[in-house]
């Protein structure tokens, strides 16, 4: 296994009363793909959450490059490079494709290549570019969403169920772009309840239930063990073809 | 790697549809009016006042409304800016008497320019003071906001009394704002021309900076969705206090507008005003400065309309529109997309 770029020891995180993380151990290595998998309300979106910062740390460590992050404020966190694509996609509605990519682009106009390589990955964007981003459909949106996380070089990209309810052909396309930035050997970490989808790319897999992980491997070894997946996921790859 | 914005050609482009029938209201509003008020000139002369009124509450309100936008805090102390603005605004005006009592225009507006400048200084330090004492610790908590930044405007008109006095203050205009300029048979009054002018310059500005700096598209973006603004790496903190110390400043320019507009001035003008302040920017759409321009001049058409014709319905007026606004469209005229 590469060596972690992200770790997490014993995470804690409460949402007023409630305790949703309770002592998430996760490591994601560099320039891979980490699949984060389990049930609704297993404290995956939290657990993004907890990395950006949004809901800050209660108990436990949560270390970046070597360093540690855990309740430091969202935008330092992102600073250091780390992309968020939400679940709930997070688009500007009232901004047009171009202002939110403008806007992604912290450090300077976009980069012309980069936005090439872009369209390329989401033509779409370029067809909508002076559009209200509040006009695309769905799947436009999410294509918005990991465009504008990827517009800048990021060491590491956390993204939350980018395939809910979204068309196949876009999830096709959705596919092509993550295995383009896989080749480019950036980092990501995915939250996923398409066990297809996931299966295609994932390097190493996580799986979380009651707010904790409790599996970790490759994902290659999860894929090809449906008593496995049964087990952890109530469900198994062939469910899914 | 090259470094230039990739402009994809605009041909390819296309269009997003405009929604431009809230700007047809106001027009539609006064023509209306006008056979309901039945002389012309009375209803230029209306319609004239409702536009440098409408002018005036938008340069304050639009402050309150980016405000409520981006930082969803309910300032109920907005009103204290608009007074001390007027009240330093007053101060300074008065060693200046002999400029603004001048007949030559110049000194007239060099007098008036220096005070709007330091009452917008005034009341965006005061409104540093503010949202570092007051409202910083009630941040996400609105009942508390309310009654803290109501608080706040009590505290600051007792303070008034205390450093100005708890009389009623002249507030006179300069000499060369006085009168007329007769178009025709029209009477218009330099000072509302004045006033309209102001509105619109600021109105420019403000739609300038909102639409082609990058502090505007984080303005407008963070009024949308502040979490995601953050997650890009920006600090929205300092945008909060940024925006707050405007939106302190621009009551403090309005807050002198509305003085001289009356020509008097107590403690108490920033609370009479914010009535309508507040329905405008409900109307407009909270966080929306197009929707709270038009929002203005609805307001003040309707107020001046109202008070000509039916007097003692004038301020229910403005309540039974808000009502019929928010029954067609219940998020305002221009809703922000997502709160």
């Amino acid at each position: 296994m590469s060596q972690a770029l992200l770790t997490l020891e014993g995470v804690h995180t409460h949402i007023g009363q409630y305790h949703i993380l309770q002592g998430v151990d996760l490591v994601v290595p560099r320039g891979e793909l980490t699949v984060l998998l389990g049930r609704n309300g297993a404290g995956k979106t939290t657990t993004l959450r907890t990395i950006m910062g949004l809901w800050p740390p209660s108990k436990g460590t949560i270390t970046f490059d070597g360093q540690p992050i855990g309740g430091q404020a969202t935008p330092d966190i992102a600073r250091l490079g780390i992309g968020y694509v939400p679940e709930s996609m997070g688009v500007f509605a009232d901004l047009t494709v171009a202002e939110n990519m403008r806007l992604a682009a912290r450090l300077g106009p976009p980069d012309a290549t980069r936005l090439d390589w872009i369209f390329g990955l989401f033509p779409a964007l370029k067809r909508f570019w002076q559009l209200p981003a509040g006009l695309l459909s769905g799947g436009q949106k999410q294509m918005l969403s990991i465009a504008r996380a990827i517009v800048e070089p990021k060491s590491l990209i956390l993204i939350d169920e980018p395939t809910k309810g979204i068309a196949p052909a876009i999830i096709e396309g959705m596919i092509t772009a993550f295995k383009e930035l896989k080749r480019d050997k950036t980092t990501i970490l995915l939250v996923e309840q398409n066990f297809r989808f996931a299966a295609s790319l994932g390097d190493s897999v996580a799986v979380m239930d009651d707010g904790r992980i409790v599996h970790r491997g490759t994902m290659q070894a999860l894929a090809s063990d449906s008593a496995l997946q049964s087990r952890l996921l109530g469900l198994s790859l062939a469910a899914h073809q | 790697m090259a470094t230039t914005t990739a402009r994809p050609a605009p041909d390819e482009l296309p269009k997003a549809p405009r929604d431009l029938l809230p700007v047809f209201i106001p027009p539609i509003l006064a023509l209306a009016a006008l056979p309901l008020v039945g002389s012309p000139t009375t209803w230029v002369t209306l319609t004239v006042a409702a536009l440098a009124m409408g002018m005036m509450i938008f340069v304050i309100a639009s402050g309150l409304t980016l405000i409520f936008g981006l930082m969803d805090v309910l300032n109920f102390g907005h009103g204290a800016f608009i007074a001390v603005g007027a009240y330093i605004a007053m101060t300074v005006l008065g060693p200046l008497s002999g400029w603004v009592q001048s007949d030559a225009l110049t000194l007239n507006l060099a007098a008036l320019f220096l005070a709007v400048i330091a009452a917008m200084v005034g009341t965006g330090v005061l409104g540093l003071a503010f949202e570092r004492i007051i409202v910083q610790p009630v941040y996400g908590q609105h009942l508390k906001q309310i009654l803290i930044t109501m608080g706040g405007l009590i505290v600051a008109e007792q303070l008034i009394h205390v450093v100005w006095g708890g009389d009623q203050k002249p507030m006179p205009l300069p000499n060369g704002l006085r009168g007329a300029i007769t178009v025709g048979d029209f009477a218009l009054e330099k000072f509302r021309l004045l006033a309209v002018a102001v509105g619109l310059t600021v109105f420019i500005i403000m739609q300038l900076v909102l639409n082609r700096t990058k502090v505007g598209l984080l303005i407008r973006a963070g009024v949308e969705n502040r979490e995601m603004v953050e997650a890009l790496g920006y600090r929205i903190r300092q945008l909060f206090v940024g925006v707050f110390i405007a939106g302190s400043a621009l009551a403090g320019l309005g807050g002198t507008m509305w003085a001289l507009y009356r020509e008097t001035l107590t403690a108490a003008i920033g609370g009479d005003i914010m009535v309508l302040v507040f329905i405008v920017i409900i109307i407009g759409g909270l966080g929306s400065v197009g929707g709270c321009f038009l929002g203005a001049i609805l307001v003040a058409l309707m107020a001046n309309y109202t008070g000509y014709l039916a007097p003692k319905i004038a301020v229910a007026s403005n309540i039974l529109l808000m009502v019929a606004i928010l029954m067609w469209r219940p998020q305002g005229l221009y809703p922000v997309a997502r709160r």
